[in-house]
């Protein structure tokens, strides 16, 4: 019988890459192979985003009686094309930890006692209720994650700024997104990706600007790879601080000094210019030029304020203001050669090629995060190379629902689920929709993150909800905000499923339900909605973070905001937010054809997704004929003349060395999930410190040897890793974050890009040591 | 113990590299597309510990570019 089913399963295994490879090469052939439906074998396959990355992944789930015991690619979901990565198919064993937290815990007399959590769900009732009372309402806050479901966001939206009426609500995607957003709005007046990945399989050349995708997003790297191998003429270009995977696998690898993309995008448009690439036609119809304001700082002081101030200008401005940007200038900022700067305009500038440039967190955690979204699209705006398809400037996001629950929903201190805080018309829209009195909806933002756990440390915050994130782990310059967090008079919740630093520091911690033990939605990078059932059962006493909130709301006295009952809330909220989406710019699909399809993209109109938007061809909110940038007023994208500025802080004598930190492929973030799976963990078992063969040398720091890592905020000892799977240049180090044996972030600086209020965790200057 | 099936892509030009190397590693099942540089590699290993083994050999072999997974299994 173990024989038979064995055999069975490799049937299956084989089906499966056989239908993924059809899907990505059609008409491959595999000789005598031919891929059939199959029995099911007892095991029952249910589909589900996976909640590992943005990409966005649907994936078959295989349940045998109450177990999840398989994995497989979804071959109708156009994402992945039945495929999945080895995070994705691990995903399932996250269920099943020894250490899962099932019971709620409160701590009385200093220590965690078990309590029910109907008991624990009364008391964070009570403690919001007492300190609005004695603090006031702006002493209260969430901060929960691009890894909420969609519903879980929106009911913290509406429970904290139309209900409790404060604007103490953001996420953890602040931290990852918030600059692809900004960009995206001073360009377009609306965020998100104009395009889709079907441009993978339409792009002659790809350029990834800071980005690891075959770590960090391998499906859609071994999407753009299928491309390079059906159509061999398809270049992909590396452009990064860092040798990675990615590099290795590209057709140039370039690298460039931390900080200067901005000056390269600057002299690709220059050279744009000067060869006579420009696009007139686009650009005289559907763009207009504009500056803002220059230097304006890092941010790293308490109650930092910034606002932008728009001039118009025009092209004869933008030549003049680029002119210092020639390719031999910026070799000298950049470290590029101008021989390569001009290869690149020139991709950029063919008239018979089409370009796609991706990019994630190099950009994105950024002190000039908004303006370099903003660069990068001028180049495409220029040469008219976007909202088409294979011409896609594309913001990969990192977590599963950064876009679904947070971009969207609006769980940012100034956003609503349509439009802003600020904006009359969109709190009447909210207040209305809600059942609230307008005038709870308070016209002024109040805590971006940074600013929200500097507000805890002050005192401003008395009480914090803590919801799917681990803060006390990504938190740059860590230290400050673990000592605030835990001063005393402060109160935090944390709604978790594994142990973690945050939950450390609780004085309530609350099991949640994990992804597939409950019904609820993801929305991807491609504008793309995802529902899943319940697959599984909840485990001991776990519950949806949506539930915990509800709850919450109805012991608060707001019953009437949220009356939906246990069977129906998830399908009963859906219905509700959409309607702030109930246009031609943003629909949003219905439940019903969520619960069938493997994904649906917005805008859905008349039972159309939206591939490319701002196209007529493809988008029926376009006005105009070929392109409409409806986001702007003047129905024109906006090409932003911004300079290079340096960083923050930069290597100096003392601490000569640029620390640059991010993920790995086997680890999830802080790695509070996958570090509890066997194979993941014992792959990518703790973090190191990657250093320049040279620089290792030169110090007699060997591979595996100790070294102390400092800044001007904290040190840590960790080992060294030379020639490993990424190599920094000299004067870089990297070190991976998953691993909260490892600290990073106490040695981070909290410098952020003063446009997104967007952390910089790509660049701080440190010291090393043997230790 | 763990079923795999991913997408074998070699480096240029070295689909036969690839298929001989990956027919001397021990767990491993290979087809080759007949019109594609593309292979279907399928492993079934006993255990965890053979598992990494072998994920450290694919991970050192010259001829392999890269692994699409397509399926994975993990007995209970
Ligand atoms: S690429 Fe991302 S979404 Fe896809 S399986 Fe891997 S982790 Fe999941």
């Amino acid at each position: 019988m173990k024989l038979d089913r064995r055999s069975f399963i490799k049937l299956m295994a084989m089906n499966s890459a056989a239908t993924a490879a059809a899907t990505l090469f059609p008409g491959v052939s595999f000789g005598a192979w031919s891929t059939t439906e199959m029995a099911s074998g007892g095991i029952l396959w249910k589909k589900t985003p996976c909640r590992f990355c943005g990409t966005g992944c649907s994936l078959l789930v295989g349940v045998s009686g109450d177990r999840a015991v398989a994995v497989k690619g979804d071959p109708n979901c156009t994402v992945n094309k039945g495929l999945c990565c080895v995070k994705g198919y691990h995903s399932i064993q996250i269920l099943y930890g020894k250490d899962r937290i099932q019971k709620a815990l409160v701590r009385k007399n200093g220590k965690m006692v078990e309590v029910p959590v109907a008991e624990a769900l009364d008391l964070v009732a009570r403690k919001m209720q007492e300190t609005i009372q004695v603090h006031g309402k702006d002493a209260v806050a969430m901060y929960g994650s691009g890894q909420w479901s969609i519903t879980d966001g929106y009911v913290a939206s509406k429970l904290f700024k139309g209900c409790i009426g404060t604007n103490n609500v953001e996420a953890n995607a602040r931290l990852c997104m918030a600059s692809a957003v900004t960009g995206c709005i001073t360009t377009f007046g609306l965020d998100e990706p104009m395009g889709c990945y079907e441009d993978i399989e339409k792009a002659d050349v790809f350029v990834t600007w800071g980005n690891n995708m075959a770590e960090m997003h391998p499906v859609l790297f071994s999407r753009m790879l299928a491309t390079r191998k059906n159509r061999t003429h398809v270049k992909i270009i590396d452009f990064a601080t860092r040798t990675t995977r990615s590099s290795l696998a590209a057709d140039r690898s370039i690298l460039f000094r931390p900080q200067t993309d901005l000056a390269v995008a600057n002299a690709i448009c220059y050279e744009i210019i000067r060869n006579g690439w420009v696009n007139w036609d686009f650009v005289n119809k559907h763009v207009s030029f504009h500056k803002g304001k220059t230097n304006i700082g890092y941010g790293t002081e308490d109650h930092f304020k910034f606002k932008d101030k728009a001039e118009t200008v025009d092209f004869n401005a933008l030549k003049l203001f680029l002119k210092d940007y020639t390719p031999e200038n910026v070799e000298k900022i950049s470290g590029v050669p101008a021989k390569d700067i001009k290869y690149l305009a020139a991709l950029y500038g063919d008239p018979d090629k089409k370009v796609t440039s991706f990019w994630t967190m190099g950009m994105n955690q950024h002190t000039r995060g908004t303006w370099i979204n903003n660069l990068v699209y001028n180049i495409h705006l220029l040469t008219g190379k976007i909202s088409s398809p294979g011409n896609s400037p594309f913001s990969l996001t990192g977590q599963p629902s950064a876009c679904g629950t947070v971009r969207e929903v609006g769980t940012l201190t100034h956003k609503l689920p349509h439009g802003v805080v600020m904006n009359p018309d969109h709190r009447k829209m909210a207040a209305r929709i809600w059942d609230v009195p307008v005038e709870n909806i308070d016209p002024k933002p109040t805590y971006h993150t940074v600013e929200m756990f500097r507000a805890l440390d002050r005192g401003d915050i008395r009480f914090m909800w803590i919801q799917v994130t681990n803060p006390m782990v990504t938190m740059p310059n860590l230290r400050r905000y673990r000592d605030g967090a835990e001063k005393e008079g402060r109160f935090v919740v944390v709604s978790e499923i594994y142990p973690t630093p945050t939950s450390d520091i609780a004085d309530v911690i609350l099991p949640s339900a994990l992804w597939i033990e409950r019904e609820g939605f993801f929305g991807n990078s491609e504008r793309r909605t995802q529902h899943n059932e319940q697959i599984v059962p909840m485990p001991g006493e776990t519950v949806s973070n949506t539930w915990q909130i509800m709850e919450v709301a109805r012991k608060m006295g707001f019953e009437k905001q949220f009356p939906w009952s246990e069977e129906t809330y998830i399908e009963d909220i859906w219905n509700e937010y959409i309607q702030f989406h109930d246009s031609p710019k943003h629909r949003m699909a219905p439940f019903k054809v969520l619960k069938e399809r493997s994904g649906v993209q917005w805008p859905y109109v008349n039972g159309m997704e939206t591939k490319w938007r701002y196209n007529a061809k493809y988008d029926p909110a376009c006005k105009q004929k070929d392109f409409d940038f409806y986001g702007k007023k003047d129905h024109r994208a906006w090409i932003w003349l911004r300079p290079y500025e340096p960083p923050a802080e930069s290597p100096d004598s003392e601490y000569p060395f640029w620390l640059n930190t991010g993920r790995v492929l086997e680890h999830w973030h802080t790695g509070s999930m996958t570090r509890r799976v066997p194979i993941l963990h014992k792959a990518m078992p703790e973090s190191y410190v990657e250093i320049n063969p040279d620089d290792a040398a030169r110090m007699g720091i060997t591979n595996g040897s100790d070294v102390k890592i400092s800044s001007r905020r904290g040190s840590l000892v960790m080992k060294a890793m030379i020639n490993g799977r990424g190599n920094p240049p000299r004067g870089m180090v990297f070190v991976p974050f998953f691993d909260e044996k490892y600290l990073i972030n106490e040695v981070t600086l909290d410098a952020f890009c003063p446009i997104s209020k967007q952390p910089d965790y790509k660049k701080c200057a440190v010291k090393l040591e043997r230790a | 113990m763990p079923v795999f099936s991913y997408l074998a892509y070699p480096e240029q030009g070295a689909k036969e590299q690839l298929l001989k190397d990956l027919s001397e590693l021990r767990y491993c099942e290979i087809t080759p597309a007949q019109n594609e540089e593309l292979l279907i590699l399928l492993t079934d290993t006993p255990d965890e510990d053979s598992e990494k083994q072998l994920q450290k050999k694919l991970k050192a072999l010259d001829s392999l570019q890269s692994l699409g997974m397509a399926f994975g299994h993990m007995d209970d």
